[in-house]
């Protein structure tokens, strides 16, 4: 059993207040003289490592250990839409071959559909060694319970070390079914992944709701199972196709499923802030949603898509599909200007790769300055109108 | 029918900073609030409670005693029973221990028809726990539901929305949807509630209640995942600073748009 171990013998008043100050997470309490650690501990061990020395120690687990070399090959979840791959991915089979520089493992596609060969055949073209293709009508439109059982079968065959899927709406519902159902770990939205040589994948996210990020590993479990954004990173170039296409034997898997799809509706579609040159994002410091009008001429001058923070959405000010951030899109816009954010971790991580980054605040003591190329301390109250009044006069000198 | 609502205590800022010098990570107070995702997943259960015959519903949460504010709250709302589920045997419990967990406490109350639970939460941010513990108790899931379209004596009807598409699904009951924002506007907790619900104490379940008491499947050691380490996010960006009177602002700004031929 893993566990934090408190050496009480070391521990006094003054140990216990240091402690307590150092847990972000309020997990140890101090009662007659005993220091414990409560519900609350995430195990983030901050206490083991920045904690009084020798005080707190972990204890790792001694449980049998798997054999990881039975486990072997990258493995991507192949979304698709409309008898289209979502290019999400393509973007994930290219970070699949950057991992296996190190590990030098096969890279291999998982395929769930009704007549995909022609997607097998695509994903072929992005380097990707062996498809694995569930193909029958059956799995013609997407079910979360017949899809997990094919998937679950995937595993079982190959042994891939570790399966990538899309952070999508599909894959955000569908990868936590697989990760239980094969009773492994599952990192959400990963915005960095790396591998040490024994295979072992690292997950990089910001965590525990701040501006933290955490290094999540699976020491111990197989496949190691994590999504990741569509625009997180790049899409691979085309190569000479070079890899299998196997046509996996469907009678024997489950069709069991307790869900029947009545229809499905088309959403008109909003102008897509993921694939857009030039963004505008605003954020709380917007005081009611009138005061927008104030970016108007800005927009209008730089055909930019607007774009906006969480809180905006939950004001119910903008279309979800406007929000950037973990929770919302991921941007690569040429230039993004940011209107009264402080910036979350979240919004951050939506939007740092931006080549031009520039954002206005009044609190100059914030994350999002930090991490931008222009950062301008300012009321957007005080700089908008005067920044309008100079759009407008420009406009008048070129007519 | 029996709804049971998985809800869970959140912090009301992320706030949270990470001293640069000493990686140490500074709090900015303790306060908490219910997450903003689970007051429609409880408004969604009210909604399904009635349109359902002799519904009842039924919150809980996983947590340090002093979560159970958030049950009080659903209880103020509408909801008519709640209990916690917290021991230290849960600590460290990555997302498929807190879902294994959540499905033992389902198993523990039994008689469910429908779980009702948030998109996602505002800490974790995953929207992974709902789906979990659907696999766990072997049911079928919706995610982000933003209507009750009709309840029927084996099933619901609902409709859903991922990005560019909504669907519209019947799904077989015992079952579990979890709730997007839009659909439901969350009510008021009621003063005449609060009143009547005043000398009532929240049941707390644990580890020795439940229907699996293996101390390995729960908390650090039920985690497949672990943190290996935390840190502030990285930053080698060289910044310009811009600190001027307004009018300047403005100009040094239409400068920086005509460098890069925006104006």
């Amino acid at each position: 059993m893993a566990y934090i171990k408190v050496n009480q013998s070391k521990v006094d008043q003054k140990i216990a207040d240091k402690l307590q100050d150092l847990c972000p997470f309020g997990a140890f309490d101090y009662e007659d003289a005993y220091l414990s650690i409560n519900a609350a501990c995430k195990v983030c061990k901050i206490c083991v490592t920045k904690g009084p020395n020798g005080v707190c120690e972990f204890i790792e687990d001694d449980r049998p250990r798997i054999d990881k070399s039975k486990y072997k090959g990258i493995a991507v979840y192949i979304e698709h839409h409309d008898n289209k791959a979502h290019p999400v991915s393509w973007e994930l089979i290219g970070k699949a071959q950057e991992l296996a520089k190190t590990t030098k493992e096969e890279i291999q596609a998982i395929l769930v559909g009704s007549n995909v060969e022609h997607i097998a055949k695509e994903a072929l073209t992005y380097g990707v060694d062996r498809v694995f293709v569930y193909d029958k009508p059956l799995y013609h439109d997407f079910n979360v319970e017949t899809y997990t059982h094919a998937v679950e079968h995937a595993f079982k065959t190959f042994k891939s070390n570790i399966i990538l899927m899309g952070g999508t709406p599909l894959g955000r519902s569908f990868a936590p079914r697989v990760a239980a159902r094969l009773k492994t770990g599952l990192t959400a939205d990963c915005t960095m992944l790396d591998i040490k040589p024994d295979g072992d994948l690292l997950q990089i996210r910001p965590a525990f709701g701040g501006n933290i990020m955490a290094k999540i590993h699976t020491p111990n479990h197989r496949p190691q199972l994590a999504t990741i954004r569509y625009k997180m990173f790049d899409k691979p170039e085309k190569t000479e196709p070079n890899g299998k296409i196997i046509h996996v034997d469907t009678a024997d898997i489950s069709t069991q499923t307790n869900l029947e799809l009545i229809e499905i509706l088309r959403q008109p579609k909003v102008d897509d802030i993921s694939d857009a040159e030039v963004i505008i994002a605003v954020g709380r410091a917007f005081k009611k949603k009138e005061d927008l009008a104030l970016i108007e001429p800005l927009r209008k001058q730089l055909n930019a898509e607007v774009a906006c923070t969480r809180p905006l959405i939950e004001n119910g000010w903008f279309d979800p599909r406007k929000q950037i951030g973990l929770s919302g899109r991921t941007v690569k816009p040429k230039l993004i200007i940011n209107l009264g954010i402080s910036g979350a971790v979240q919004f951050i991580e939506g939007m740092k790769d931006s080549e031009c980054i520039i954002s206005i605040n009044s609190d100059d003591d914030n994350k999002l300055f930090e991490l931008s190329h222009y950062a301008i301390k300012g009321d957007i109250y005080d700089i908008l109108p005067h920044l309008n009044d100079r759009l407008e006069s420009i406009l008048k000198g070129a007519s | 029918m029996k709804i049971i609502s998985c809800i869970k205590q959140v912090p009301a800022s992320s706030n949270v900073d990470v001293d640069p010098d000493t990686g140490v990570l500074i709090r900015d107070g303790n306060n908490v609030k219910m997450n903003p995702y689970d007051l429609y997943s409880l408004e969604a259960s009210y909604a399904i409670q009635a349109k359902a015959k002799d519904a009842k519903t039924h919150a809980i949460t996983m947590g340090p005693p002093s979560a159970s504010e958030v049950l009080k709250e659903a209880l103020f709302m509408g909801t008519d029973d709640a209990s916690l589920i917290s021991d230290r045997a849960f600590a460290g419990a990555d997302v498929l221990a807190t879902a294994y967990t959540l499905s033992q406490m389902i198993r523990y109350i039994g008689g469910y028809d429908v779980i009702v639970c948030g998109k996602q939460t505002t800490d974790g941010d995953t929207a992974q726990v709902g789906p979990e513990i659907a696999e766990f108790l072997g049911i079928p899931h919706v995610p982000y539901v933003k209507d009750i379209i009709s309840v029927e004596h084996d099933a619901l009807i609902v409709k859903s929305t991922y990005d560019d598409y909504e669907e519209i699904v019947k799904i077989k009951t015992p079952c579990l949807i979890t709730i997007d924002k839009g659909g439901f506007v969350p009510r008021l907790p009621s003063y005449k509630r609060k009143m009547s619900f005043k000398n009532n104490k929240i049941p707390m379940v644990s580890l020795k209640d439940l229907p699996d008491q293996n101390p390995d499947h729960y908390g650090l050691n039920g985690s497949p995942t672990q943190v290996e380490e935390i840190f502030p996010p990285s930053n080698d960006m060289d910044t310009v600073t811009i600190n001027q009177t307004p009018e300047k602002t403005a100009d040094t700004l239409i400068d920086i748009l005509k460098e890069r031929r925006y104006v």
